[in-house]
């Protein structure tokens, strides 16, 4: 394989009922950087059926090329459809990153791509830059200059692996929604626009889809809330996250919830911060009767500030909190909703 | 119909996740578990074994010790049990395992294959998709409930704002969701008999279809340039105040931060 014949960095411009998806901006955003040092450009890669339309966001949110593949097959996400196209752009176009988030479409999308491909995959990544690996000169092994190195946590956020793909390319991760930054958007700045499809031809493979139903209720996503408000069991029930969603008006914020409200129908899971919900980085993050499991901490712990209130002082969500207020929740939390009120004249 | 759910052995990081002085992890005092997502997608199976008597395989990849998940398996009803371990193994990503375990699985008559979404312990979700591009099979990721309808599954898929209810005829692969049931305990039967039964080993010549320059650390194309346990953010300040008190001193902070 001559890697030097891999150029640019790629990024999936993911698309929702024809709306981008805010990871491809995001994308978009730290692809520029690596670019930057790499000396080259960014091009963003555009699945679905009718969606020339969004090519122009593309480019103003900073891609300076945008290579669509616009096909009936493509109207709603399918693994197979979705990867024959962007295994077929990688193939033809030759990238040397390619970059998906790491969404719910991403984090299948991706590996069935980077397999077909035969290249490696990084899950998760929350840092990404231009580096060389080995990261030091290593006798008898030799230093490969101006490789992606990939930077993702694992076992529930305990632990930190940097990672290279240096034999293989494209150089592939799928990154966390919400961590890396868009670029302003510039007004009228266009980009060079290639069309080019692959061919579809419909196999064991194509799923049927009988039924799409979107989630009643979740009009906002935690990942985009500035402020969070989360409870925990500590709240005790359904009817009490009324206090919590008070403060939560009063700021201007959302109410999120760990997994045990989850778990006993207290709060839809659209609302779970932890491992096995959102991953958030509000400015400020209330948890609130939360104990602070593994679990949730790898979920929230990087958000700006962490204030916790929970009667159980020796509770481990103190040990990653700002600010820890020990006491009864249902005492503070109005009393801190009136305080605001009057403190913000509302 | 025949069965095969691909399951992992993990440190257990719940609730009993043991930090050294320095912060870091201290995996040693940690338990080995079955992975949850890998549990949830067992008990899917073993739902179909119990309506249609679908008999159910259970395959892992890992080093021997791997064998006591599999007993657990198999005392939950599991009917057989396959290891894979080889020196030559180690040190897989997701790439390597994947192309071991479809390599495995291409030894197995099966209709449906069952893995978990993601291992607590790498929640990388690929090895799920991955197995199914090796065997050219259609994959459905992320399942919060599966039906088996004749020659076919009907599988309700999550997104972040959605679901999709999704048919495909088999075999295909679906990975689960630890959202999708609640495991069955084992019986004490089955414990019993589960000491009894004989767990297939299989090793390097047993993978069907494989290159040696695929498998291990060698044939992973991810490289660790670093690993690090994480030193955990210390604790800020804690106050153990009456209600009001506590109210204002967190408004301070607030002024203090710009909050408001």
């Amino acid at each position: 394989m001559g890697l030097e014949e891999y150029k640019g960095v790629y990024i999936y411009a993911q698309q929702v009922d024809n709306q981008i998806s805010p990871i491809a901006f995001e994308l978009i955003g730290k692809a520029k950087e690596l670019a930057s040092d790499l000396g080259t450009d960014v091009t963003a890669v555009l699945l679905g059926s009718n969606v020339k339309g969004l090519v122009d966001e593309l480019a103003e949110y900073g891609a300076d090329k945008v290579i669509v593949v616009d096909d009936p097959e493509l109207e709603t996400y399918r693994t197979e459809p979705y990867a024959h196209a962007l295994a077929a752009v990688i193939n033809e176009y030759k990238p040397e990153i390619m970059l998906v988030g790491a969404t719910a479409i991403g984090r299948d999308l991706g590996p069935t791509v980077s397999a077909r491909v035969k290249t490696g995959l990084t899950a998760d990544c929350t840092v990404l830059e231009i580096g060389d690996f080995p990261l030091n000169p290593t006798p008898g092994q030799e230093q490969k200059h101006n490789q992606l190195l990939m930077t993702r946590p694992a076992f529930g956020g305990n632990t930190i692996a940097t990672i290279a793909c240096p034999d293989n390319r494209p150089q592939m991760a799928t990154v966390r929604p919400g961590v890396m930054q868009k670029l302003p958007r510039e007004a009228g700045r266009k980009a060079e626009v290639i069309d080019y499809n692959p061919g579809f031809t419909p196999n064991n493979r194509y799923v049927e889809i009988l039924n799409v139903v979107k989630a009643v209720g979740s009009v906002k996503n935690i990942m985009d809330a500035k402020i969070l408000v989360s409870g925990g069991r500590g709240v005790g029930s359904k009817e009490n996250f009324a206090i919590l969603e008070e403060l939560a008006d009063v700021l201007g914020g959302m109410v999120s919830c760990s997994r045990a409200v989850v778990e006993n129908g207290w709060l839809a899971q659209d609302y779970q911060v932890g491992q096995t919900g959102k991953t958030v980085r509000p400015n400020v993050y209330f948890a609130i009767g939360i104990s602070g499991a593994i679990q949730h901490v790898a979920g929230m712990e990087e958000s700006d500030i962490i204030i916790a209130i929970n009667k159980d002082e020796d509770a481990p969500i103190f040990d990653v909190a700002d600010y820890g207020l020990v006491g009864d929740l249902n005492k503070i939390v109005p009393q801190l909703t009136a305080a605001l009120k009057a403190e913000l004249g509302k | 119909m025949k069965i095969v759910v691909c399951i992992k052995q993990v440190p257990d990081t719940k609730g009993g996740v043991k930090f050294n002085p320095d912060g870091t992890l201290d995996r040693a005092a940690m338990l080995a578990i079955m992975n949850p997502d890998d549990k949830a997608g067992l008990e899917a199976a073993l739902r179909i074994k119990d309506e249609t008597g679908a008999e159910v395989t259970v395959l892992t990849m890992g080093l021997p010790k791997a064998d006591d998940v599999l007993r657990e398996a198999l005392a939950m009803g599991a009917d057989n049990a396959i290891l894979v371990t080889d020196r030559v193994l180690g040190g897989a990503d997701t790439w390597a395992t994947s192309t071991t375990i479809a390599g495995a699985l291409r030894n197995i008559d099966y209709d449906l294959i069952i893995t978990g979404r993601q291992a607590i312990d790498g929640d990388t979700a690929q090895v799920g998709p991955q197995i199914a591009e090796h065997l050219g099979l259609p994959v459905i990721s992320y399942a919060e409930e599966i039906k088996v309808e004749g020659d076919s599954v009907v599988v309700k898929r999550q997104y972040e704002d959605r679901y999709h209810e999704i048919k495909a005829k088999m075999p295909c692969l679906i990975t689960a969701l630890s959202e999708l049931n609640v495991p069955r305990y084992m019986t004490p039967g089955g414990i019993f008999d589960a000491y009894e039964k004989e767990v297939t080993v299989w090793g390097r010549p047993d993978l069907k279809d494989v290159d040696d320059s695929n498998l291990g650390l060698k044939g992973s194309p991810t490289k660790i340039a670093k690993a690090s346990d994480k030193v955990r953010k210390g604790a800020g300040e804690k106050v153990n105040l009456d209600p009001t008190e506590s109210v204002s001193y967190l408004m301070d902070k607030l002024k203090e931060k710009h909050v408001i």
